[in-house]
């Protein structure tokens, strides 16, 4: 210890009480931070696993592949090979043929249990499997009369056996499915008629009904949410960007302006529901519209929207340099070149970050969909635009609701699967607006 | 101010040129969600075989889609409601002030009311006396209307276990509801004398004491439940204590997990509901704008098909679900190829 710093008690060196405190607060203070950013990346992992864990599965299905004979006695009786006649022979003529077809192939395997009906054995074989084979034989008459290869979806409660979710106690209790049945399952897959393979329905199949569960896919849901993003990008950028640019550039600060202003924040802070309500009295009550169509669904969600895109785009148009503006106009620009030879195409990257950023939120949306029928079992694609926007549709987030409600449990892992499309879409767009930011942005 | 300007005279556009040219080709229905799996079922098979586009079918409650049934004549209003408890008088004078004056009543089918505990908890046979003991508000006790002080199923009865009463019981804008409280909880105040004592109380009126027997007690060994039974089930996971409602065809899709219980003896079963011995269930419908029979395509061959034996048959899918074949079915079907609407409710 020097003779100064005992002369003052004061050293660099040596901390004071006062100092030690605020260095523990400050410490304090990081801790704090870290706990609640480790809090939220907790949040994040729990939700990601239970969602990835229970999801992944509906990307792999359980599929019986085995030659089916395509008897041309029961599925064209005048032999003349003409689909508008062939139609006639309904799905259910076509289960019989595959549940032949299935027995046949277990007495060439020597598989079959004793005592085991066909009711059980057909069982197997999902109920979408007879609706693919028809569709089939009506795409191609020529099959008829052959054998062909024909790959079956299973049931969902022997795919559940496959993905755990179903076990030999639970067969037992449960009346949809038999131990019995699982054993043959088991000497099935020994003898490669059946097993697990990548699951492209589940992208972009249509939804099924809850005897299906095996089939139920997301086809429908993500064109809907693709035709309502398109109306809404069409809409609410244009309008968006006009009245941010007015509002910004030419209104006079008043008190008009101000209301409006307040009003805009207020908007974006509204419930969707009440969009909804909206759009179900002026679009569809009013003006007429289809119901369940995306082109109602993509207006609500415009108007939803749209305060969103104004906020970005007024945030970004502000952040560009008043010198730039002076310069333009101090060359004799005039005001709306100045908008949109310098102004506008500065404030892009901002503008096109917020419109995103807005349509992702769009995407995730529910609630407003409800008022509009869109909230439905649908199961033809609509049509290709601009008929299509007028066909009914489905949505991503409707239709994981529409999986959470469903009696079967195989539609939990469904749900989770249509999550993990959603999120991949949703993280997509996010990343899109990133690199938008990164790439074009100008800092001054 | 702009904004809305530029909002509403674009949308006008549109709405002109989307409601001159267009013509619905699907059906659409709303309505109860015990109907909706089945109508699912015959909309996907309807899709499959016929020529015509598949049926939308939205959910949202019996309530709601008789309502929008009746919002008037038109394509932009749906064809088909479909409601787990039969219409009211105040839907079909509502229908009729918006110029929908026939409609076609079809029943589908019976639906049976189950109680459900989990997969590993005690057995229970209850009687709705039972029910009515361990839930309502006022229950009858020497002779005297007291506050409700059960606190386990024994207390309601004592050849029960004596586990804590805690049910989930569908909320009041199910339709499943209404069942619930007719075939249990009135029918278990008749049996427990509370009816008469309510009506005593009430200087004689019956009405007003039927009223007062659906008063549930509100410390929360009743609990409401507003979402479907996938919420009620994952409930009953968290409570293993828990009694559930579910309907018939929910339990049989997981009877792996829940463990269902006898009333006034009878085991649920599509048979036994059938046959009537099982008393807790009720009728299904759907209701058929007549005026758009002829305009959207399909709509009589899909109401056709739905109540063919292929679909509501004993054998049929619909029965495989868990809907109990309606007995009188051929005479559903005939009605339905008749067109007849409906008479006055009686």
């Amino acid at each position: 210890m020097t003779a100064e710093s005992t002369n003052t008690g004061l050293s660099l060196y040596k901390t004071d009480a006062r100092t030690k405190r605020r260095n523990a607060a400050e410490k304090r203070f990081r801790i704090y931070g870290m706990l609640a950013v480790g809090f939220g990346v907790l949040a994040l992992i729990v939700l990601l696993t239970s969602v990835l864990g229970t999801g992944a599965g509906s990307f792999r299905q359980t599929f019986l592949t085995m030659p089916v004979a395509l008897d041309a006695a029961a599925l064209d009786k005048k032999g003349n090979r003409d689909p508008a006649e062939m139609a006639k022979v309904t799905t259910i003529g076509y289960q019989k043929i595959l549940e032949k077809a299935l027995i046949a192939e277990l007495t060439e395997q020597k598989l079959i249990p004793e005592g085991m009906s066909t009711k059980d054995i057909g069982g197997l074989i999902s109920k979408e499997a007879p609706a693919q084979l028809r569709n089939k034989v009506l795409a191609n008459p020529d099959l008829v009369g052959q054998t062909i290869s024909f790959r079956a979806l299973a049931n969902g409660r022997i795919d559940g056996y496959f993905k755990g979710r179903v076990t030999m106690e639970s067969a037992a209790l449960d009346s949809n499915v038999s131990p019995a049945q699982l054993e043959l399952v088991d000497k099935m897959r020994g003898a490669n008629l059946l097993g697990l393979g990548f699951n492209w329905g589940f992208v972009f199949d249509p939804d099924a009904s809850e005897l299906r569960p095996e089939a139920a896919g997301l086809g429908v849901a993500i064109l809907g949410s693709l035709y309502m993003m398109i109306i809404v990008l069409v809409l609410s950028l244009p309008l968006g960007v006009a009245a941010s640019i007015y509002l910004e550039e030419f209104a006079p600060t008043n008190r008009w302006t101000d209301l409006i202003e307040v009003n805009i924040a207020n908007l974006a802070a509204v419930p969707s529901i009440v969009f909804g309500i909206l759009g179900l009295a002026v679009f569809i009550n009013f003006a007429n519209m289809p119901q369940s169509s995306p082109l109602v669904g993509g207006l609500v969600l415009t108007l939803m929207t749209l305060p969103t895109i104004i906020i970005a785009t007024r945030a970004a148009l502000k952040a560009v340099p008043p010198s730039i503006k002076d310069a333009a106009l101090g060359v004799g620009a005039s005001k709306t070149q100045t908008v949109f030879h310098h102004v506008l195409p500065l404030a892009m990257p901002g503008i096109l970050t917020g419109t995103i950023i807005g349509l992702a939120q769009a995407l995730g949306e529910t609630a407003p969909l409800l008022l509009i029928g869109m909230v439905a079992f649908v199961r033809d694609y609509p049509g290709a635009p601009p008929e299509g926007f007028l066909d009914p549709a489905s949505a991503l987030p409707v239709q994981v609701y529409n999986f959470t409600q469903r009696a079967d449990p195989a539609f939990i892992e469904r749900a989770s699967g249509a999550i993990i499309v959603l999120l991949v879409f949703l993280l997509t767009m996010n990343i899109l607006a990133i690199i938008l930011r990164r790439r074009f942005e100008r800092r001054w | 101010m702009k904004t809305a300007k530029f909002t509403v005279s674009a949308l006008a556009i549109i709405a002109a040129s989307a409601s001159g040219a267009y013509a619905r080709d699907q059906i659409q229905s709303a309505g109860s969600s015990t109907v909706l799996p089945y109508a699912t079922i015959v909309a996907e098979a309807f899709g499959e075989n016929f020529d015509f586009p598949t049926p939308v079918v939205e959910s949202g409650g019996s309530g709601a889609g008789r309502k929008k049934l009746c919002e008037g004549v038109g394509e932009n209003t749906i064809d088909i409601a479909n409601s787990s408890s039969r219409i009211k008088q105040s839907d079909i004078d509502t229908c009729a002030a918006n110029g929908v004056a026939e409609i076609m009543e079809v029943r589908i089918g019976y639906d049976g009311i189950v109680f459900a505990s989990d997969i590993n908890g005690a057995e229970f046979a209850f009687t709705p006396a039972d029910w009515y003991n361990a839930l309502a508000a006022e229950v009858v006790k020497d002779g005297a209307l007291v506050a409700n002080a059960n606190k386990t199923w024994a207390d309601a009865n004592a050849a029960l276990p004596a586990q804590d009463i805690l049910a989930f019981i569908p909320g009041t804008k199910h339709g499943t509801r209404e069942v619930f409280d007719v075939k249990v909880l009135e029918a278990g105040c008749k049996a427990t004398g509370a009816l008469e004592a309510f009506t005593a109380a009430a200087g004689g009126d019956e009405k007003e004491g039927a009223k007062k027997c659906l008063n549930l007690r509100t410390d929360g060994a009743s609990v409401d439940i507003d979402g479907d039974y996938t919420e009620t089930l994952s409930r009953i996971d968290a409570n293993k204590n828990a009694i559930g409602v579910f309907g018939l065809s929910f339990y049989q899709n997981n009877t792996d997990k829940l463990k269902v219980a006898t009333m006034d003896g009878v085991v649920p079963s599509v048979d036994s509901i059938a046959s009537g011995d099982y008393p807790v269930s009720r009728p299904l419908y759907f209701y058929v704008k007549k005026a758009h029979l002829g305009v959207i395509p399909g709509l009589k061959e899909y109401i056709e098909f739905f109540v063919s034996d292929d679909m509501a048959g004993p054998e049929g899918p619909l029965a495989e679900y868990g809907l109990v074949s309606d007995p009188e079915l051929a005479a559903t079907q005939a009605m339905v190829a008749a067109e007849t609407p409906m008479g006055p409710l009686n």
